[in-house]
């Protein structure tokens, strides 16, 4: 079988079962007398050892299983979950996700086991009973030989008649088999399968039986398996091989019923005899059976109506999208000067429909943060065990959506922030206790929708932050002067801890306890297009607050012309658009300003600062400004026109023209023309 | 068979038109040949930056070659032609006076740079081509591309 092609598969699905045993364990661990739980995390940990081993990853296989067999203790109450055995499945689950990373990245997934393998197999015999060991010493064979008597109780239900045609037809050579067949998950016509499956036995020889019914299987009233019982001259192999020729069929085990064995089981009185059976029963692929039955004891959840697609044949739909929302801009532009008004209503109703379409495809990338935030809890809780302090962490809002290429960037951020707001923000316990606070810290990681943007806020309810010494280090990091810190307001003190300097400092932690490389989350999600704020009150935490655009490839902008050239402002730098009359506008130290809503702004000259050539064009008097901010700060961009506002289509300016100042991409207008898209950070100091 | 003597490994080049020479670059490195259409300035970049155009969507940058080599500007007429280079992730559009031919060169015709040629310095050429009484100057993209340069411009500027 080639196994390239399901790689990809097994290398996500498996990070969702480590995700979910993850999971679990955290739950788990508040609550370690959940069967439930440890149900669920035996599942996960049983689908990934079988998907391990179809894959050919022993050491990953072996690991799982020897993980099953301590959650089958726990499951079947022979086994008590306490914290140290936690910590070893924790172990366990690390490893399995270090060998999943290196199979990702083209490895062979190969680590060594042995030392978690010990320590679980110590567990389980520490924990000593007969059948503990029992367990153990099956655990080194089972692949090859699992007892028969085991097998005869798979067999479902003969009832008398069925047992004697199967004894009569022995005695006349015939075998009896018990077929179990289970379909893949992806199976799109189960019924038809499971038909194409029943053909090609009765072929072989006379069905007698299936569970469930002929008609109960036609009607897809089946999971994912069904059973057959056989009897044909057939052997077990060819039986198997039958089968397997039908696509989609996931796996087939098959079991040789022995109807002396069968009784036995069936009425356990004497020990049972151990009688040879002709053929020897294999089980192909016995997880996979073994799953379902867990399966069904556990409702299984609902097929989720999604398909899995490629992120880059969405960046390429994106991008072509792109162009066709660069043809609209240039059609509509047409339609206008063209008057004919039955072109206007054709390109207005196309410009709706490309609206929809593009809220379609833009929602087609939003995945829900969940996906980054699920892997903090766990981060949270060993952080926390690690710093020996008492924290809960709350996450809020982990269905808010975010673009994928947002999503995937973000992660790293986060979890700077969550390590500073863990490690310096709440106090050990004991501080808390004497400041009067609970114990317990809370951490709170909440995400939420505002305007075009998605707010992720990461905060503490720890000491805040001690100024005086982010002052002392900033002054002896030479990142500001004397002078100037003591003009330094509390919020700009907060800010401080941006600064690049301040980070570099080793051994931060004991001085301010803060800063410990925030320049790089700074610079991060600034790349990102977003912007990250910090808001801290003595005493009673810390908040980091980040603002993150919803996309990156489409944004809104006004356009407006200086001179012969037109620029993209973006949308979410412009607080609004004023216009002054030449009165107006004072001056203050060599720069002109003016009183917007009773703060003072600076004005920048696009025309001066881009260099524009003047066209000498006749100018009016009263002077157009465009608001804009970056974080608190404002300032007034002084431009000819305003030409309106428009979707634009972010593009880079490629590799030979980097770091050009205060532009930070272009865009292609209605009339194919290019506009500069002017990056309002860069313009306010 | 061919007799290996008649074969001559041969260069395919576009050959343009820069003041009074004629100038040649390799054709696997040109992408296409346009007119020049409106450029959109973009301010604080190198003087020989003319700005950045659309290239079927893709926003391009477009150097004006002569202000490159230093030589004197002229107007922009008829003939004046972009030429589309691409060499590794840079993309860039020369504007040269005119471009209309492509023909092959033999390797073995091609001569190191002299030191001078025309005022432009040797390093940006690959060297030049004497076909019977046609002379082609070999541009070496690579070096006319570095952004190096641009790099230090900015760093004098800022």
């Amino acid at each position: 079988m080639e196994m390239n092609q399901y790689l990809d598969m097994f290398i996500e699905e498996s990070k969702e079962h480590i995700q979910a045993i993850n999971d679990n364990l955290l739950v788990l661990e508040n609550d370690p007398e959940s069967v439930d739980l440890i149900n669920e995390i035996f599942r996960s940990a049983h689908t990934l050892k079988g998907m391990a081993a179809t894959m050919g990853f022993e050491d990953m296989a072996a690991l799982t299983h020897e993980m099953e067999n301590v959650l089958d203790q726990a499951r079947n109450h022979k086994l008590v979950i306490n914290s140290d055995i936690m910590d070893v499945i924790f172990k366990c689950v690390d490893l399995l996700e270090t060998m999943l990373y290196s199979i990702a990245g083209g490895g062979d997934g190969k680590e060594n086991v042995s030392h978690v393998v010990a320590m679980l197999q110590a567990i389980l015999s520490g924990d000593f009973s007969p059948s503990a060991e029992e367990e153990v010493s099956e655990v080194a064979v089972e692949a090859v030989s699992v007892p028969e008597a085991e097998e005869q109780q798979k067999v479902g239900s003969l009832d008398e008649y069925e047992l004697t045609v199967v004894e009569q037809s022995q005695q006349t050579g015939f075998y009896a088999y018990w077929i179990k067949t289970s379909v893949q998950d992806n199976c799109v016509l189960k019924a038809a399968r499971a038909y194409m499956v029943y053909d090609n036995l009765d072929s072989l020889g006379e069905i007698i039986k299936t569970t469930p019914s002929v008609e109960e299987i036609e009607e897809e009233k089946f999971e994912k398996s069904f059973e057959i019982v056989l009897l044909t001259k057939e052997t077990i192999e060819k039986v198997e091989k039958t089968v397997l020729n039908v696509s989609e069929i996931e796996s087939v085990e098959v079991i040789v019923i022995d109807p002396k064995q069968y009784k036995t089981q069936q009425a356990p009185a004497k020990a049972p005899e151990a009688k040879p059976i002709a053929a020897k029963p294999v089980a192909v692929k016995e997880g996979a059976a073994k799953e379902e039955k867990a399966a069904t004891v556990n409702k299984k959840p609902a097929a989720s109506k999604t398909i899995r697609v490629d992120i880059e044949r969405l960046d390429v739909l994106m991008n072509l999208f792109s162009e066709l929302v660069i043809d609209r801009g240039r059609l509509e532009q047409l339609a206008r000067e063209s008057g004919q008004s039955e072109l206007m209503e054709t390109v207005e109703h196309m410009s709706r429909i490309s609206g929809d379409l593009q809220s379609i495809i833009l929602t087609m990338r939003m995945v829900p943060v969940e996906q980054v935030f699920n892997r903090f809890p766990r981060m949270v809780r060993d952080l926390a065990k690690d710093l020996n302090k008492k924290i809960n962490l709350e996450i809020i809002g982990a269905e808010t959506e975010l673009d994928r290429t947002v999503i995937d960037e973000i992660g790293d951020p986060l979890v700077h922030l969550l390590r500073n707001s863990l490690d310096h923000g709440v106090e050990s316990a004991e501080a808390r206790i004497a400041a009067g606070k609970p114990e317990e810290g809370l951490v709170q990681l909440k995400a939420y929708h505002g305007g075009n943007h998605v707010f992720i806020e990461v905060k503490d309810d720890g000491a805040g932050i001690n100024r005086e010494k982010v002052l002392a280090k900033s002054i002896e990091r030479g990142i500001v002067t004397e002078q100037g810190a003591a003009n330094l307001s509390n919020k700009q003190i907060d800010e401080l801890l941006f600064a690049s300097g301040l980070s570099t400092a080793d051994k931060i932690s004991d001085v301010s306890g803060r800063g410990v490389g925030l320049d790089v989350v700074k610079t991060k999600i600034e790349s990102l297009g977003g912007a990250v704020g910090i808001d801290s009150t003595p005493g009673a935490g810390t908040t980091f607050l980040i603002q993150l655009p919803l996309t990156l490839s489409i944004i809104s902008a006004m356009l407006v012309q200086v001179e012969d050239e037109k620029f993209a402002v973006p949308l979410s730098s412009i607080i609004e658009t004023a216009v002054f009359t030449p009165d107006e506008i004072m001056h203050a130290h060599q720069q002109d300003v003016i009183d917007f809503r009773g703060r003072i702004v600076p004005l920048v000259s696009l025309k001066s600062i881009f260099n524009i050539p003047d066209t000498e064009k006749p100018k009016e008097s009263d002077i157009s400004v465009v608001i804009v901010r970056k974080g608190d700060k404002m300032a007034g961009l002084v431009v000819d026109s305003f030409i309106g506002q428009q979707e634009i289509v972010l593009k880079s300016l490629g590799k030979y023209l980097v770091n050009v100042f205060a532009i930070s991409g272009a865009t292609i207008l209605g009339d194919g023309q290019v506009a500069l898209i002017i990056d309002c950070n860069a313009l306010i100091k | 068979m061919l007799d290996h003597k008649d074969i001559v490994e041969e260069i395919k080049v576009i050959v343009f038109r820069l003041k009074d020479e004629e100038y040649g670059v390799e054709v696997n490195q040109v992408k296409s040949i346009e007119r020049l259409e409106h450029i959109t300035r973009v301010p604080r970049t190198p003087y020989f930056v003319k700005g950045v155009i659309n290239m079927r969507g893709i926003v391009t940058p477009i150097v004006d070659l002569r202000r490159r080599f230093g030589l004197e500007e002229a107007v922009y007429s008829e003939t004046t032609r972009v030429i589309i280079v691409a060499v590794g992730e840079i993309e860039v559009g020369l504007i040269v006076d005119s471009a209309n031919d492509v023909i092959d060169i033999p390797i073995n015709a091609i001569e190191p740079p002299p030191e001078v040629v025309g005022g432009i310095e040797a390093v940006y050429l690959r060297g030049v081509a004497k076909l019977n009484r046609r002379l082609l100057i070999l541009l070496n993209l690579d070096k006319v591309l570095n952004t190096d340069e641009i790099k230090q411009l900015e760093n004098i500027e800022a």
